[in-house]
């Protein structure tokens, strides 16, 4: 048992961190500069982006012939620890390159792998991934968004939402009901759509934190070249469930919540009424068990790494990752400000900026409770597939989606 | 990267494990809530034989000359088995303690024993209520003689020897080493949570006892005792809550209400995903501590500390919820429930409560993260 990297991920992390030292800073820096100004942050991205792909860091685990590094899980991994260092505008590119990129690498054309891949790997475009409905999250068989056969090809009617990135973005994957008369499950099928094209209407919505950064996104009589579709008519939740791994794939990257350097360090600061708060019993206690769940997650990483260093699979123990993380995020918060008493309230306009991070574990913290599959859909799945508990009581299961109700 | 036990480690786990499951360790375990045991000898001899009790002592000392490592897996299993065992006290507590701060002579003397199980030892600390300080200790040696009273000894009635923590006329803390068959010595059977584990009162009045270690240092060489033996202890609490998720789990399966299987209902289901959360996170703890003490890393106060805390905690939740799984079975005598239950609260217990080890754990980030 070590940390230690192997004699291979030893070198392969000193060329990354050459690579970045070289270059990473200026990117980073403009990257700080343009906080409040998301369009031209994205120019900043987009440059970024195609320099790492000429340097065959950007979207590592795909075959160079595509544009990729043509590296390993365990590379991405290493790179993601290295190029996180700096604060580089990456964001942008996390849902098109985790997600639907390699969803059209596994189960697009040849046509589409050519048409799409490459461009999106050197960040000339944006990707959103259009799923979630007004009335389908986390029973997202149940979208009602319509896609039906019409002239060469297929027009889409109906309404996405909580969209990320959808407004800055180039291309979606849209899943689309195709066949109302089958089970849920069975009615869907997966399609590119250009955003551009005329019906598709991306209205931003602002989230709890102020910010913008997903969107709802309307589709009237949006029309689909066949050409366009992902996978057969009627697989599409197949297709959907290939980018759902994806997405678990990429998660437990580490969301830059706050933890004990920042709470000890208040924790010294301030004063509760007698003496410094690190002495109050009440405060060292919830640092205590903030820290096992915090130092849990930099283990449980080391696990996953363990695996693929090995070439295998992480167990099932990385599912609990999002789960403790996010968790995690809002609880690092609660102590914080309640260490500032009632100036715990204020945010980083009186406190500083060293206060973002403290609001971002506690706003973000709420969100990544829900993305990617809620806290309780989590513990569904740890139930039915690590412990092999029965699946809940399904009463849509065979029925055709027309004769739903609710 | 290899954060993860060796090929060979969980060889001897596997080894371990079948070994365990066939020589009933619930029934010993039975046999000693019954009463009518201490502590289960066959299973004792063994894991003798299989070199597990020795796994950490060099050859010279007639152990197998393996690692720290291969003592969690030990412990580990010891966990997972329920198995009624002195390991906690005897090479947790008082064999460790011997190999670290023991002079030439002691370790000769004692640890060949130890490590074959002929011999068994452990640690004598509590006086009283609440955490025992350097101020409150009232044990001393005086002129070669133990004088005092230890409340809650693991093993105390079947130990040959004892660690004490005591101090000497000049208050300064030593542990001392104690031949428990010595004459002035006194033992009491106390009535605890877990029988199956038992607990003993010790009186020393005048007792022949040598110190380990130097006088003055006798407090940091108890702090270090007790977090290498954490380590241990946290590997049979994780074994123990692994054993206590598989017994909700299986019963869910097999138990029925409203019409089905009572592991479909989602309060079940959320309640095993929770146990097994909790299971997951004491276990890269765990893992983290026997690579600190394995490697005597400068992380191994944290790295103990958390896995006893992180353990300690996943053990109580996961016994706790595996009765409630069970429902009205898992109150009975007859039910396995209550073997869990119990062992959890007093493995929260024995070397101090989560007050004392959370503590632990912030002086060791002020440390770390020093101002
Ligand atoms: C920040 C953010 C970004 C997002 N980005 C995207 C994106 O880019 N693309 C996209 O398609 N979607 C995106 N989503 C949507 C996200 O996938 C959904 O919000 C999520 O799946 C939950 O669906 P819902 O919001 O409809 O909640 P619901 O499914 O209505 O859930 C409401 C509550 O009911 C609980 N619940 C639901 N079903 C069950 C059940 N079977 N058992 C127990 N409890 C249940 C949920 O856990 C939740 O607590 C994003 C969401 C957030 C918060």
């Amino acid at each position: 048992m070590d940390f230690e990297d192997s004699q291979e991920e030893a070198a392969y992390r000193a060329e990354a961190r050459g690579w970045l030292e070289a270059n990473a800073a200026p990117f980073a820096r403009r990257n700080a500069e343009l906080k409040a100004d998301p369009c031209a942050r994205l120019q900043v991205g987009k440059a970024w982006q195609a320099l790492k792909a000429r340097a065959g860091y950007a979207s590592i685990t795909l075959p160079r012939e595509v544009g990729g590094g043509g590296g390993t899980p365990l590379h991405e991994v290493i790179y993601r620890q290295e190029e996180g260092r700096y604060g580089l505008p990456t964001d942008f590119f996390g849902i098109g390159l985790g997600m639907c990129i390699p969803t059209i690498v596994h189960r697009g054309t040849e046509a589409q792998r050519q048409r799409y891949v490459t461009n999106a790997i050197r960040g000339e475009t944006v990707w959103c991934q259009l799923f979630s409905e007004p009335a389908a999250g986390s029973d997202l068989a149940g979208l009602r968004t319509r896609a039906t056969r019409g002239g060469e090809g297929w027009v889409i009617e109906g309404q996405k939402v909580w969209t990320t990135v959808a407004h800055l973005a180039d291309f979606g994957i849209v899943l689309t009901r195709t066949d109302p008369t089958v089970p849920k499950h069975r009615g869907l099928t997966m399609f590119i759509v250009d955003m551009k094209t005329p019906g598709v209407d991306v209205r931003p919505i602002r989230q709890l934190s102020g910010e913008t950064e997903f969107n709802e996104v309307f589709f009237q009589a949006v029309r689909v070249p066949d050409e366009n579709r992902i996978g057969n008519v009627g697989d599409g939740w197949n297709v959907a469930l290939t980018t759902l791994m994806f997405e678990r794939a990429s998660a437990g990257k580490g969301l830059g919540f706050a933890g004990s350097p920042e709470i000890l360090r208040l924790a010294r600061q301030v004063d509760l009424g007698s003496g410094p708060a690190i002495d109050d019993q009440r405060v060292r206690e919830r640092i205590a068990d903030m820290w096992i769940n915090e130092q849990a997650l930099r283990l449980l990483s080391a696990r996953a790494l363990t695996a693929l260093s090995k070439g295998e699979v992480p167990g099932p123990e990385q599912s609990i990752n999002k789960l403790v993380e996010a968790s995690h995020g809002q609880q690092a918060a609660y102590i914080a400000m309640d260490l500032l008493g009632e100036a715990g309230a204020l945010t980083h306009a009186e406190l500083g900026d060293d206060w973002r991070k403290i609001e971002r574990s506690w706003t973000w913290g709420a969100a990544m409770r829900i993305a990617g599959g809620s806290d309780e859909i989590l513990r569904n799945i740890i139930a039915e597939r690590v412990l092999g508990l029965p699946g809940d009581i399904r009463p849509d299961k065979d029925i055709a989606f027309n004769q739903l109700s609710g | 990267m290899n954060f993860d036990f060796s090929p060979e480690q969980k060889a001897f786990a596997e080894q371990l494990r079948r070994a365990l499951q066939k020589a009933s360790p619930l029934r010993e375990a039975r046999a000693c809530l019954e009463g009518s045991s201490r502590y289960s000898e066959p299973i004792w001899r063994e894991l003798s034989e299989l070199g597990a009790l020795g796994a950490a002592v060099p050859e010279a000392f007639g152990g197998s000359g393996l690692s720290s490592f291969e003592l969690c897996v030990v412990a580990h299993e010891i966990g997972r088995a329920l198995a009624p065992v002195p390991f906690v006290s005897s090479i947790g507590l008082c064999a460790q303690a011997l190999m670290r701060f023991g002079s030439d002579a002691q370790k000769q003397r004692w640890i060949p024993g130890l490590a074959a199980g002929r011999l068994i030892g452990t640690a004598a600390c509590a006086e009283g209520k609440g955490e025992l300080t350097p101020e409150r200790l009232q044990t001393e040696l005086r002129a070669g003689q133990l004088h005092g009273r230890k409340l809650s000894v693991l093993d105390g009635l079947s130990a040959d020897l004892a660690i004490v923590v005591a101090k000497d006329p000049a208050k300064e803390p030593v542990l001392c080493l104690v031949d428990l068959h010595a004459p002035g010595v006194v033992r009491r059977p106390v009535e605890s949570v877990d029988p199956s584990r038992p607990l003993a009162e010790l009186v020393f009045s005048g007792v022949a006892a040598e110190p380990l270690g130097r006088v003055g240092e006798g407090w940091e060489a108890f702090d270090d005792l007790l977090k290498r033996a954490a380590v241990l202890i946290a590997f049979e609490q994780l074994g123990g809550a692994e054993r206590a998720l598989e017994m909700a789990r299986d019963y869910a399966l097999q138990r029925h209400s409203f019409g089905r299987a009572i592991g479909g209902h989602q309060a079940i289901k959320h309640k095993l995903a929770n146990v097994f959360t909790r299971n997951e996170v004491a276990r890269v703890h765990a893992y983290w501590a026997a690579w600190a003490l394995a490697t005597d890393a400068g992380e191994l106060t944290l790295a103990a500390a958390s896995a006893r805390v992180a353990a300690t905690d996943a053990f109580a939740f996961a016994a706790q919820e595996n009765l409630q799984v069970h429902g009205g079975i898992g109150y009975t005598w007859e039910s396995d429930c209550q073997l869990l239950y119990r062992r959890a609260r007093l493995y929260a217990l024995v070397i101090g409560s989560q007050f004392a080890w959370k503590e632990k754990i912030v002086r060791a980030l002020e440390t770390a993260n020093a101002a």
